[in-house]
């Protein structure tokens, strides 16, 4: 407790974190829902996040997210279930007396203070010794320290995402919570300050809980992302777990695209199923598939397929799709993205890196689609296909 | 307004552009009738003031009759007979305006924080608020006489419980006259204060809960300093017009209550004492324009205003 709300402190001792309090606490949601009248905001949530993490809590607007922030700040009661923060259940104690700070999306700074007062708030508070200078080598760690003496008002937004920050850090909290902190910032900001929370996570090693819509974002940050949807946890994991092997339709397509086909397991395997889709016979992994009998959707990522030409072999142990005409084709120069459209299998997405460089398939030419088995995967044939699809004009990256 | 466009630009920088130039022509026509109405039944009367606290008495003349002079005489003589009425005018307005600012806070705090997000019944608080203005300011003070009768219940009330001896009153004396006061400027006091509660974002009192700040340390810290432009404003709206103010003391004081506004009124059209009601009329401006400029320093809201 030492260095309580003393973030240079693990600037200069970056290896001793024995110490516990330094990396965060554990936090822990246990049945967690919250109602709003009739509607359920947050559906009977299971989480735990290792202290020291950096989490994503990843899902598109209106999924829960802040609700369930809220929840683990106090801000918001649960209708039921328990959180617990390093064990020790808070459900029932109120926001100001919990470990836990949050950057909020609106920022929240207090206009009638200056920004080191504003940083030094939650320490005079907690009457930790020295406030201003912790705030100073607060503002130190986002680069601010010159901005010390202005008001929030005089700042520009990227400036008073960075205030907004250190005024959490400094109180040195079991868990950061970040409510989509970067959502109002430009493209060019936003992937600077990716990296930069990225660098203060690892410097001060607490536990970080990031709340986004953004998918890339999630996945470039976060040791740990859970997709979120209609108030429930679809699936959590590794961001290369979640995108290699989805378990849901909404995951497939919500994490990156995928190409999901409907078909029917004629054939159970030990090593693979045998799955039959519009009389075509495909291989997936038993142990990549949701489900091993009746109906399945079969998914295959749009970079996993590969085109075979008029003449071209097909590869080792491949699914092989086709022939499809090719319909679209557009090059963004590193890869060309193909839409080949599969009689009876409908329009599937194909994308090619330019290793080979040249002209590759042309519009209107005729196909094969091959993918490697390992690569296949199959999800609950009850599922909609399009469930989380986002479309590409939508998307605001 | 050319010359000054053409000073501002200097002449190396050429002519300004003309549609600026016509957009500020504009704005000044736009504002021509307010500038002629404030200079007409402000400026005017206000010269015409000073002028005659300086008037001294035509020789011989009658009862009423002043000529032109420089009778400084007038502020000093007017001084040294009304100071105590003077002080006791700020007195009461400083105490009216306390006791306002008491009961006004919460009030406005409920209708604007509590009741936030139930328009309707914001609505409801605010008509209740401003109810008061639709009857007359006279007939209303000649209520609190009523009121606050020897035979009235608020005075039994009040003996029964001791809080005034058995044979106290509360009519002609100095507790109706800030009573009256109180009553007559609280709306001034509660609308700008609201406005300035209903204004504040609710995040930045979730943002101090965040931070460690329970809720009067909250309210402390974040929404009472957030609130003082509205504090300031409502606490000017009642004090400016409650240290000038004599209907209260006229209609629920008794002669050891005088007010300075009674002073002025009576100097002017009782005796006809033009220069001494004129005199005191000033002082009073300038003593007024001081304690404001000398408060709203102080209180540092500018900014926030
Ligand atoms: N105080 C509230 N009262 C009623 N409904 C609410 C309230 N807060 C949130 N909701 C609803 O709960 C759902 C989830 O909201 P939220 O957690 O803010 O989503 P997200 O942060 O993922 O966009 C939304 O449909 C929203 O309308
Ligand atoms: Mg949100």
């Amino acid at each position: 407790m030492a260095a309580l709300g003393d973030p240079a402190a693990a600037t200069r001792a970056p290896g001793d974190e024995e110490g516990g309090a330094r990396s965060g606490a554990d936090l822990t949601l246990e049945h967690v829902t919250k109602e709003f009248g009739a509607f359920t905001a947050v559906d009977d949530l299971e989480l735990t996040i290792p202290s020291g993490s950096f989490f994503a809590l990843l899902g598109p607007s209106g999924c829960g997210k802040t609700t369930t922030l809220r929840m683990v700040a106090g801000l918001e009661h649960p209708t039921s279930g328990r959180v617990l923060i390093g064990g020790r259940d808070v459900t029932r104690t109120r926001a100001h007396e919990r470990p836990v700070n949050t950057v909020f999306q609106s920022y929240a700074l207090f206009p009638h203070l200056s920004v080191v007062e504003n940083v030094a708030f939650g320490l005079r508070r907690r009457r930790a010794p020295d406030p201003l200078g912790k705030a100073r080598d607060a503002l130190e760690l986002v680069e601010l320290p010159h901005l010390a003496d202005r008001r929030p008002a005089q700042l520009s937004g990227g400036q008073q995402q960075r205030v907004a920050l250190a005024r959490a850090i400094v109180n040195n909290p079991a868990v950061l919570l970040l409510d989509e902190p970067l959502g109002a910032l430009d493209l060019k900001l936003r992937r600077q300050m990716q990296v930069e929370l990225k660098r203060i996570q690892t410097e001060v090693g607490l536990t970080f809980v990031h709340v986004t819509h953004d998918q890339e974002e999630a996945m470039t940050m976060a040791d740990t992302v859970a997709v979120m949807n209609a108030g429930r946890i679809e699936q959590m994991g590794s961001p290369a777990e979640l995108y290699e092997l989805p378990r849901t339709a909404f995951v497939a397509n919500f994490l990156g695209q995928s190409n999901l086909l409907r078909g029917t397991v004629v054939e159970n395997g030990a090593a693979t199923l045998g799955v039959d889709v519009d009389g075509r016979r495909v291989r997936v992994p038993t142990a990549r598939s949701v489900s091993t009998t009746g109906t399945v959707l079969v998914g295959v990522r749009p970079e996993k397929l590969h085109l075979l030409r008029a003449g071209d072999q097909a590869p080792e142990s491949c699914n092989v799709l086709g022939p499809g005409r090719v319909t679209d084709v557009s090059f963004s120069g590193v890869s060309t993205q193909y839409q080949v459209h599969v009689p009876g299998l409908g329009t599937l997405g194909v994308f090619v890196q330019n290793i080979l460089g040249g002209a590759g398939a042309a519009l209107g030419e005729e196909v094969h689609l091959a993918c490697a088995i390992k690569h296949t995967f199959a999800l609950d044939g009850a599922e909609d296909a399009t469930s989380g699809a986002v479309r590409l004009d939508a998307r605001d990256v | 307004m050319s010359i000054v466009a053409a000073l501002g630009h200097g002449p190396g920088n050429g002519p300004a552009p003309a549609p600026v130039r016509r957009a500020r022509g504009g704005a000044y026509l736009l504002l021509a009738p307010g500038l002629a109405y404030l200079g007409l039944f402000f400026v005017v009367p206000v010269v015409a003031l000073l002028a005659t606290s300086l008037y001294v008495p035509v020789p011989g003349g009658d009862v009423g009759q002043f000529q032109p002079a420089f009778e400084w005489a007038n502020y000093t003589r007017a001084l040294a007979t009304y100071w105590p009425q003077m002080v006791r005018s700020f007195a009461y307005a400083l105490i009216a305006t306390l006791a306002a600012l008491v009961i006004a806070y919460p009030m406005a705090y409920v209708i604007a924080v509590r009741a936030r997000g139930r328009v309707f019944l914001q609505g409801m608080l605010l008509v209740l608020v401003i109810a008061p203005f639709f009857t007359s300011f006279i007939l209303r003070t000649v209520a609190w006489k009523q009121i606050l009768a020897d035979e009235s219940f608020v005075v039994a009330a009040m003996r029964a419980v001791s809080l005034l001896p058995p044979d106290g009153r509360l009519t002609a004396t100095s507790f109706a006259v800030v009573a009256g006061l109180t009553y007559n400027f609280l709306p001034f006091m509660t609308l700008p204060i609201y406005a300035s509660l209903e204004r504040l974002d609710p995040r930045l009192v979730e943002a101090g809960a965040d931070l460690y700040a329970n809720g009067p340390t909250t309210f402390w810290r974040v929404t009472l300093p957030l609130s003082m432009p509205g504090v300031v404003s409502g606490t000017l709206l009642t004090f400016i017009p409650a240290s000038g103010d004599y209907v209260n003391s006229v209609l629920l004081g008794n002669n050891t209550t005088t007010m300075i506004g009674q002073v002025v009124d009576s100097r002017f059209f009782k005796v006809s004492d033009y220069p001494t009601a004129a005199a005191l009329s000033v002082v009073l401006m300038v003593a007024i324009l001081l304690l404001v400029t000398a408060y709203v320093r102080r209180s540092g809201t500018e900014e926030l205003l």
